[in-house]
């Protein structure tokens, strides 16, 4: 099937003598071959929107129809790889076309000569459905990919091979119901935009360990969960990012550069590789998919990298893993919806965002989930999906900000009084939340005993009072308030500045176990109680908020993961003596 | 064979509607012939069937349109490149307005250049030494880094952006250098101060010079940006130079963009801006970095003036999210006479941690400047508190911070446009201001540091 061009306005083509095409269809544009998405049809008139700047498209350009929706190519090769927005492996365009992408760049997403070894599971005259596991690849040294058989189909395995193979290169064979046969290779390929089938979804129960203390004690996100963090420039949206990408503790980190800086990507690149996830010693780049739409790519693209992204996520999570998709930002994605809409003279709906906009944003975070897998062995995967928001003057009042707080369950606000006093992450707590509190406190009680969920609560309530204290303060000075009021401000500075803040540039900081975080808060909490009951006994607070033991805490985030039980043992001695000691004093005196 | 048309449909300056034309494609570069032989530029926005939409640089002032022609050209708007560059003076559309001869051109550049592949760029982490304590200390400029200056009508940001051109360097090393250097909408005086500045420092021969003043067509202002950053390009990955880019005002360019797109009837984004500015914006400051494999660099540094000394206006907005940090001025701190006038709080260097530290500026750095940043941040809260409460309100504490974060404007911040501080002056008035605070609030600063670095006060 092919058209002419009759109209050029940006990335928005209209061609006709499409008739025989499909609306979502991908086409070739053009001598230059540009990628392009039919968006409408009228008659055999095409509004396409092309994934590349069509500069030096004029009328009469051929336009021919691939007759496939946008889809992506899944199998081996996936991970460690970057890809632009519509799965173009970049390293491959660097190496044709150079430094700068040039247009109509025609490479497959999967590499097509590299061999895998493919290990067969499925046995000969096994009766097999969609889902179900052929065989594995051993895709990096931290992942074993399942190869499956697709959704929707089924059917008696007549032959099964093990060894050496391309992608392309077939590995089983399928005797359908209808008595045909069919060859299956290591690819799927999947419309991007049509969410992957599960057997059934679940509720969230179990909580991603992301070593960020704010995160997991206070707002804490459940696997399969969804999550926002909005927050102005310089707030940190980016840094807190990729230290979930760094630390969660999921089998696979997808993450989705959509508008953002190229360097940032580039970063991700280049440090991944030496960073070693703390839980299997392996570096974290062996676990990482990487779609790169920087800001200087063509806005068209991307729309599509969410979708790319999400779908990727879908796949590993079909294989029974814990996926994390970290999208930055769905602002950006937003805007390109926003442009498409205004070239196509719809009618806008708030701040000129079309008027589907809300339904776009629901879709995706509704793609997150626990589910049980397609395929007989009913394994559970789950895709956890976590959103950068970045709202025009960090006033979240604005359509996007809207329309994701409405869906997501976690609201991570990112605040940039907090970023200017360098309090990172600068998430509020005052205005953060998480809805999984509840649905995770079983978890919690099991895993830790009743005091995780209980530090929290206490850690929660002396924040909550500090803040109230503070308006007086701000009144009538310090000195008005009683001793009780003035160490509850004294522990809350200690929560906010001792185990609040992370510094993801210090080593020994950018990663905080369960156990870590729970002793850390439980000691500035013991502090607190102590120096409560020596209040009763007439000590003084100024002395006691003096006692050495105060600089030790100070510093014991930064102890080190390995020897921090024995540290913070002696740290709670020394604290006890010494506060017993100002008691002591204050008798004598 | 190129086709002349004289089927001018409409004029609606800037943008003119021609008819019956055959074979033109999107964003074609196009002459417009005056019957008096007079030549103005133009290019292609739109193309339906055999009507384009093209956009004028130039005014439309006395165009006829039965008897004017329009050629179009096959490519779009370019820039003749050349070595023979630096030292020049050319105008918005890329021709020499100095007088001198034109560029024999090496190659010809599309102005809009192509983007950047990530997996091709090298991450910037060399430490560019400015010698403005409130940068190198607290928001590191790295090579390869766009960097903007947001400022107020009416603050000294030309006297920073000079000051950083003429004192910057990498530390311990030589290499080829360019400025390259676009006015934007800005005054005769301004640009003037400018080109006398790099004259005075003898960076001139060294410098490309592309100016569009305050009464050239706003259009054009549109293509100099682009113009500069292809020149740039240029220089730096062809030609191997470290390239520092300094455009000057984005405003104008953002409200020439304004102006084209109301032109347009585009449905407006925010306050009349269109929706594209944030792709547009940076489509521009992306093409900053470095490349893997190529010795150059390109450091940008755009200025733009907030209306109404608006951070949230989208200009300001939307290149903060674009660019690695931001530099801000307060007109607090020039009428309480600091000079230069950087607002540290907001400010930010997104490139700063894989700049600095053992290796490349001192092993102490990053503490000191956590350090410097969270007790300014709470001095100016204890100041605050003090206007309202009285100094007897406050703890000892407290009142430390107060001092401390007076003492920290007067002798940090402000050093003078003509003061070049090394990497080790400014941290080490870090150290002597953090030694007026007691030891036990350093708490972002290692203990070994603490007892190498940190002033010893006289115990009496």
């Amino acid at each position: 099937m092919s058209g002419k061009v009759i109209k050029v306005s940006g990335p928005l083509v209209t061609a006709n003598g499409l008739q025989d095409a499909n609306v979502s269809d991908v086409v070739r544009v053009g001598k230059q071959q540009l990628v392009g998405e039919i968006l409408n049809m009228t008659g055999g008139t095409a509004s396409i929107q092309v994934y590349e700047e069509t500069s030096g498209l004029g009328p009469g350009a051929e336009v021919i129809s691939t007759g496939m929706p946008m889809s992506v190519e899944l199998g081996p090769g996936m991970l460690e790889n970057i890809y632009d927005g519509i799965q173009r492996p970049l390293p491959e365009i660097r190496a044709l076309t150079g430094e700068t992408i040039a247009r109509g760049v025609n490479v497959p997403s999967l590499n097509r000569t590299k061999e895998w070894e493919f290990v067969p599971v499925a046995k000969v005259g096994d009766e097999l459905v969609g889902g179900d596991v052929l065989g594995t690849v051993q895709e990096t040294t931290a992942i074993s990919h399942k190869i499956m058989v697709p959704p929707n189909t089924k059917g008696t395995l007549v032959d099964i091979k093990a060894g050496k193979f391309t992608v392309e290169q077939t590995v089983a064979t399928l005797k359908l119901a209808d008595g045909k046969t069919l060859d299956l290779n290591m690819i799927q390929r999947w419309p991007v935009r049509i969410q992957r089938p599960y057997a059934a979804k679940h509720t969230p129960s179990r909580p991603l360990n992301s070593g960020q203390r704010v995160v997991d004690t206070l707002f804490p996100v459940a696997k399969g969960g969804t999550a926002a963090i909005p927050g102005p420039f310089g707030a940190g949206k980016t840094v807190l990012q990729h230290a979930l990408a760094k630390w969660s503790d999921v089998d696979i980190v997808i993450y989705i550069g959509c508008g953002e800086r190229g360097n940032e990507m580039t970063d991700v690149l280049n440090e991944f590789p030496e960073l070693v996830d703390p839980r299997n010693g392996e570096p974290l780049m062996k676990r990482t998919v990487l779609i790169a739409n920087t800001s200087d790519m063509p806005v068209a693209a991307r729309e599509a990298s969410i979708y790319t992204g999400i779908t990727i996520a879908e796949y590993f999570r079909d294989m029974g893993y814990d996926v994390a998709v970290l999208a930055d930002s769905t602002s950006r994605w937003a805007e390109a919806l926003r442009e498409m809409s205004g070239r196509l003279e719809e009618m806008p709906g708030e701040e000129g965002y079309p008027a589907y906009l809300a339904s776009r944003i629901a879709q995706f975070y509704e793609r997150a989930g626990v589910v049980e897998c397609l395929g007989k062995d009913g394994r559970m995967g789950s895709v956890t999906a976590i959103g950068a928001v970045s709202p025009p003057g960090g006033d979240i009042s604005e359509p996007v900000s809207q329309a994701t707080m409405r869906i997501v369950k976690v609201f991570w606000s990112l605040d940039s009084s907090l970023a200017y006093a360098r309090h990172f992450p600068a998430i509020n707590w005052m205005n953060s939340y998480s809805n999984y509190d509840d649905t995770l406190r079983p978890f919690y009680d099991k895993t830790f005993g009743s005091g995780f969920m209980q530090n929290r609560t206490k850690a929660m309530a002396i924040l909550q009072e500090e803040n109230e204290l503070n308006e007086i303060v701000r009144l009538v000075g310090q000195d008005a308030l009683s001793a009780d009021d003035q160490l509850t401000l004294e522990t809350a500075r200690m929560i906010r500045e001792d185990f609040l803040q992370q510094n993801s540039f210090v080593v020994e900081d950018a990663y905080s176990s369960y156990d870590k975080q729970y002793n850390l808060l439980d000691m500035i909490l013991k502090y607190d109680s102590l120096c409560r009951e020596a209040l009763t006994k007439g000590a003084s607070l100024q002395k006691l908020s003096l006692i050495p033991a105060r600089a030790s805490i100070g510093r014991a985030k930064t102890v080190d993961q390995e020897v921090y039980k024995g540290q913070y043992d002696e740290i709670i001695k020394n604290m006890t003596a010494e506060i017993n000691a100002v008691v002591a004093g204050g008798e004598e005196e | 064979m190129i086709k002349e048309y004289k089927t001018i449909h409409e004029i609606a300056s800037p943008l003119m509607v021609v008819d019956h034309v055959e074979g033109v494609t999107y964003d074609e570069l196009a002459e417009l012939e005056l019957p008096s032989g007079e030549v103005r530029r133009c290019k292609v926005l739109s193309i339906e069937g055999d009507r384009a939409v093209l956009q004028l640089f130039d005014s439309a002032l006395g165009i006829n349109l039965a008897e004017s022609k329009v050629r179009f050209l096959g490519h779009p708007l370019e820039l003749g490149v050349s070595e023979d560059m630096l030292g020049r003076v050319f105008n918005g559309m890329g021709d020499p307005i100095d007088g001198g001869p034109a560029i024999i051109a090496e190659e010809h550049r599309d102005i809009n250049g192509l983007p950047m592949n990530p997996a091709a760029r090298a991450y910037p982490a060399e430490f560019i030494q400015t010698g403005v304590s409130t940068i190198d200390g607290l928001n590191t400029l790295v090579r390869g880094q766009k960097l903007p200056i947001f400022s107020c009508s009416g603050l000294p940001h030309a006297a920073l952006a000079a000051q950083i051109a003429r004192q910057a360097k990498v530390l311990g090393n030589n290499e080829a250098f360019a400025v390259v250097f676009a006015a934007i909408g800005i005054t005769f005086e301004e640009s003037e101060y400018f080109i006398q500045e790099f004259r005075r420092t003898g960076a001139i021969d060294r410098t490309v010079v592309f100016s569009n003043l305050a009464n050239d067509p706003a259009v054009e202002r549109i293509s100099t940006p682009r113009m500069a950053l292809t020149a740039a390009e240029y220089l730096a990955f062809e030609k191997d130079m470290h390239v520092l880019v300094i455009l000057t005002d984005i405003t104008n360019y953002a409200e020439a963009l304004r102006e084209v797109s109301a032109a347009k009837k585009e449905v407006p984004g925010r306050r009349g801006y269109p929706g594209y500015l944030y792709t547009d914006l940076a489509q521009m400051y992306e093409r900053a970095g470095r490349r893997l494999g190529k010795k150059g660099s390109i450091t940008m540094i755009p200025i733009l003036t907030m209306p109404e000394d608006d951070k949230t206006h989208p200009i300001p907005d939307l290149t903060g999210y674009i660019t690695e940090g931001q530099i801000i001025l307060s007109r607090d701190l020039y009428r309480k006479g600091i000079i230069p006038p950087v607002d540290v709080l907001p400010s930010l260097s997104r490139l700063k941690d894989k700049g600095i530290g053992e290796g490349k500026t001192r092993e102490d750095h990053s503490g000191v400047l956590n350090q410097l940043f969270a007790a300014y941040s709470r001095g100016k809260e204890s100041a605050e508190l003090m206007t309202i409460l009285g100094e007897s309100a406050l703890s000892d504490d407290d009142k430390l911070y107060a001092k401390f974060a007076e003492a920290f404007e007067k002798e940090y911040v402000n050093q003078g446009n003509d003061t070049n501080r090394s990497i080790e002056d400014t941290l080490t008035i870090g150290w002597e201001l953090l030694s007026i605070l007691p030891e036990r609030e350093l708490k972002r600063i290692k203990e070994e540091y603490i007892a190498k670095y940190l002033p010893k006060k006289d115990k009496e």
